[in-house]
């Protein structure tokens, strides 16, 4: 007989599997023997702190190195595919419609890897200008982004969100669905044995609606993508910090299609262009 | 001062594991709100602003004792520092821009941070800083003589430097991380007391480990036994590796359940620190707005 071994559900922080700084845990709907973390606004702020850190080390590699890693990270979904089917089915779908999400999943990854290093070239530009000067505006990652996935699709909505802010080259803090946290948690595992840098991606779970605000207010965070409708109090919080909200309202049906999740226009929101003049030679 | 017996240096050895023990379990003291912001604030009056970089300019030093002198410049309930901590040759920039607050001007001397100099040179270092106008001197320990055990040479150059210090407080720097054991620490901290010192201070900042809780705590009670001892009051200085309002708020426990309330005021405790100043301002600010901050919005220097 195997010895069973029940999983406690802890965030990633920093390249760490820390539980909830405040000890709370929940247990999401329909599966009220499971104890998930809930976060506490002090561990989005260690999680800032280790997003800052991330954010120097993931930036600061080169975009090829970048994209292999995020290739890397498909090839570990890919053979973690029967835990992570298993983790969505604890979170209330078929095994029919989890394997199928998998393959989203991990045709978006492999997407946005070979994105990486092309971000530069399809965002940046060489600008004509009047006078003896080059005139380059080149891609930079808006820093530290937080992003409030959708309840569901539990591992393809924050995938879809995430990805794009790391081919820009950000650093992210996800807090995942709330009903279905295991997917999204178990993604940790998946970074942590990627070579993502620690910090570069980190994974919180609890409530959103305690949580949200808090991420909107945090000054430390440069921006903020939220899955769902536009809600003017979110709004209201990050514009009192001048941090960059973006919302991310698809259809359900789109949430499915990997077809409708890889676009550059998903990266565009949360880079900056830094323009550079430089004299010509004679 | 009289001869001394080398008795007079013998001191009882450490239990290692009970200071470490307790210094930890200190540590874990929760505070909060309007205790966490007196705390902070308390921090903010006990820091001696140091700079000491062999790249450090008469500009950096202006700006320093500025920022001081107005921690926040936004926030007028953000009090100022008790020192600015600064290398002899820049002690007059600091004078003159300190000139009219209430803020000390702080020199190391006597060959800081290595001390390996003469005794003329280290006396006649301690003249000129205080002819410049500093009014505390931080002098260091000679730690090649501790070690070889020539502890009357030790106890002989503190009560020389004391001499010379005339009227400015004199700070005596153990470099506690050089001195290998808390029995070392102990000794020297003896050493300075019967010296004269007025403050004992950890760390240079130039030797890892610097300051750490249980070097603090250990260095208090000696003060604290010295003062049942002979009735007469020594400040503690933490130097080194203190970067956060947390850390800090750590220090001001060890101080109060070690020495009482008496010993939380800026004659008798000092942070030693640069980054220090700006964790505590992010603190401060986040209490009174309940949001946490990002540390490029406050200045670095």
């Amino acid at each position: 007989m195997p010895v069973p071994v029940p999983k406690t559900y802890k965030l990633h922080v920093g390249g760490k599997f820390p539980r909830s700084e405040s000890g709370r845990s929940y247990q999401p709907v329909g599966n009220p023997a499971l104890n998930v973390a809930r976060g506490s606004r002090k561990d989005l702020r260690d999680a800032v702190v280790g997003a800052r850190a991330g954010l120097a080390a993931w930036s600061g590699s080169a975009a090829y190195l970048r994209g292999q890693i995020l290739y890397r990270l498909a090839e570990m979904l890919e053979s973690r595919r029967d835990a992570m089917q298993q983790e969505l089915v604890l979170g209330g779908v078929t095994k029919v419609a989890a394997a199928k999400e998998l393959d989203v999943a991990i045709a978006l990854t492999i997407w946005y890897a070979g994105l990486c290093d092309k971000v530069q070239s399809l965002l940046g530009s060489q600008n004509a200008v009047q006078g003896p000067f080059f005139n380059f505006s080149t891609v930079e990652p808006t820093g530290v982004v937080g992003v409030l996935a959708p309840e569901a699709p539990a591992l393809v909505g924050t995938l879809a969100l995430a990805l794009p802010l790391l081919a820009g080259g950000n650093s992210v803090i996800v807090l995942v669905s709330e009903r279905a946290p295991f997917a999204g948690l178990a993604l940790g595992e998946v970074c942590a044995s990627s070579d993502v840098p620690a910090g570069a991606i980190n994974l919180l779970s609890g409530l959103r609606s305690e949580l949200g605000s808090q991420f909107a207010a945090h000054r430390d965070l440069d921006g903020l993508l939220v899955a769902g409708k536009p809600d003017a109090a979110l709004s209201a919080a990050a514009a009192d910090n001048c941090k960059r909200v973006r919302y991310c309202d698809l259809p359900a049906a789109d949430w499915t299609q990997a077809g409708k999740l890889r676009s550059l226009a998903f990266v565009e929101p949360f880079v900056e262009l830094k323009t550079l003049w430089h004299p010509v030679a004679p | 001062m009289a001869a001394l017996s080398p008795t007079e240096f013998r001191v009882s050895p450490v239990d290692a594991v009970a200071l470490e023990t307790r210094a930890a379990d200190l540590g874990t003291r929760s505070i909060k709100k309007a205790s966490k912001v007196a705390g902070l604030q308390l921090a903010i009056r006990m820091m001696d602003l140091t700079t000491l970089e062999g790249m450090d300019t008469a500009g950096k030093v202006r700006q320093l004792c500025q920022k001081a002198m107005r921690p926040l410049p936004s926030r007028a309930d953000v009090p100022s520092c008790a020192a600015v901590c600064v290398y002899p040759d820049l002690v007059p920039i600091a004078v003159d821009a300190l000139r009219g607050s209430t803020v000390q001007v702080a020199s190391v001397a006597t060959g800081f941070p290595a001390g390996r100099t003469d005794r003329a040179t280290k006396l006649r270092e301690v003249e000129l800083a205080v002819a410049a106008g500093a009014t505390e001197i931080d002098m260091v320990i000679d730690r090649g003589a501790f070690l070889s055990g020539r502890y009357g040479e030790v106890f002989d150059e503190i009560g020389a430097v004391k001499a010379a210090c005339g009227a400015a407080h004199l700070k005596v720097i153990l470099e506690t991380g050089e001195l290998k054991t808390y029995d070392n620490i102990r000794r020297a901290c003896r050493i300075a007391l019967l010296g004269g010192a007025d403050f004992l201070k950890t760390s240079t900042g130039k030797v890892t480990p610097a300051s750490t809780p249980p070097v603090v705590l250990l260095m208090l009670e000696m003060v604290r036994d010295w003062f049942l001892e002979t009735g007469h009051m020594v400040g503690v200085k933490a130097a080194g590796g203190i970067r956060t309002g947390k850390d800090a708020l750590k220090y001001l426990v060890l101080v109060a359940e070690t020495c009482g309330d008496r010993w939380l005021s800026p004659q008798w405790f000092r942070f030693g620190a640069s980054a220090l100043l700006t964790d505590v301002c992010m603190q401060l600010e986040k209490e009174r707005t309940g949001r946490y901050q990002r540390a490029t919005d406050f200045s670095a220097d």
